[in-house]
């Protein structure tokens, strides 16, 4: 018995809606990291807020050539991915593919640059442990930058390695043939989040690397 | 599929506005604006984000659902830090 008051059950979704219905189930995954990401940028802003001077002194023991450097690399990777998913858009796989490698060494890099200044910090004794050293004038307040740049730059860092990871699945998929102009998915959801991962660098690299700098 | 396809020279255009405003938000961070550039750094940072959400992650060309779905995740941001800060601002000090 068919019970007319649904018609829209057996609707079959065209392409295009299913693509419009991943996109809105991957934004509602984005907004829950929005989320995840805000509470400890609130935390950022708080102590601040409450500790001006010692953030501003702490900050400039970053390097910011190494951090602009990385801006711009995480740029760059952004648009390469963006040219990946418009690559199986116009149904070129082995576009895609050669994207998707470059997009996933351009992430190394960012991660090889971090880990330079990871390697750097912890030797001037920065890193917020038993070890940490301090020569600044309020060390108990720089501590707490310390522990939010290793702490905020370090999630970021789980974000791309688990992006990188995911972009390798895709390339090796795409390499085999995997996706077409029907049936990119899967590339253009890895697209969104990790455009997202970049919108996170955006915000963390004012905020940590370019406090008074003047 | 009959998807809505960004033309290439939209995606390096975007890329160029990105570069252009990362250079300034660099210089103008070693240029003495006192309060100013805290808020130039920030405005800059929200102009390169809304760039990334509109074009590289296809919003502009996305449904009104999915536009009301982004809107509300940063909605919910500002008012997760504003109603924080109403009380660390308001605290004798």
């Amino acid at each position: 018995m068919t019970d007319l008051s649904y018609p829209d059950v057996h609707h079959v979704q065209t392409p295009q809606e299913s693509l419009e219905l991943n996109r809105l189930g991957l934004w509602v995954f984005l907004a829950s990291e929005v989320m995840f990401f805000g509470g400890i940028f609130a935390v950022y802003i708080i102590y601040r807020y409450l500790f001006p001077q010692a953030f501003a002194e702490a900050s400039k023991y970053l390097d910011v050539t190494l951090g602009s450097i990385n801006t711009a690399v995480l740029l760059t990777s952004s648009l390469t991915m963006a040219l990946a998913v418009n690559a199986i858009q116009r149904g070129k796989q082995r576009r895609l593919v050669i994207f998707l490698v470059i997009t996933i060494f351009l992430g190394l890099v960012f991660l090889g640059i971090k880990g330079l200044e990871y390697v750097h910090k912890i030797n001037e004794g920065l890193f917020p442990g038993a070890m940490f050293v301090y020569e600044g004038t309020q060390p108990l307040q720089a501590r707490v930058f310390f522990s939010l740049y290793f702490g905020m730059t370090g999630l970021h860092a789980v974000h791309m390695i688990i992006g990188i990871l995911v972009m390798a699945i895709l390339a090796f998929l795409a390499w085999r043939g995997r996706f077409s102009i029907e049936s990119y998915v899967p590339v253009e959801l890895t697209g969104l989040y990790w455009h997202f991962v970049d919108i996170v660098w955006i915000f963390l690299f004012p905020l940590l690397y370019l406090i008074d700098r003047a | 599929m009959e998807a809505h396809i960004t033309p290439v020279r939209t995606y390096f255009l975007v890329y160029l506005a990105l570069l252009l405003l990362l250079a300034l938000t660099i210089g103008l961070a070693f240029v003495d604006l006192g309060f100013l550039n805290e808020v130039i750094a920030m405005t800059i940072a929200i102009i390169k984000a809304t760039l990334v959400i509109l074009y590289f992650m296809h919003v502009r060309g996305s449904s009104q659902l999915t536009k009301l779905f982004v809107f509300a995740g940063f909605f919910w941001l500002l008012i997760l830090v504003s109603l924080t800060l109403t009380d660390y601002v308001t605290r004798p000090k």
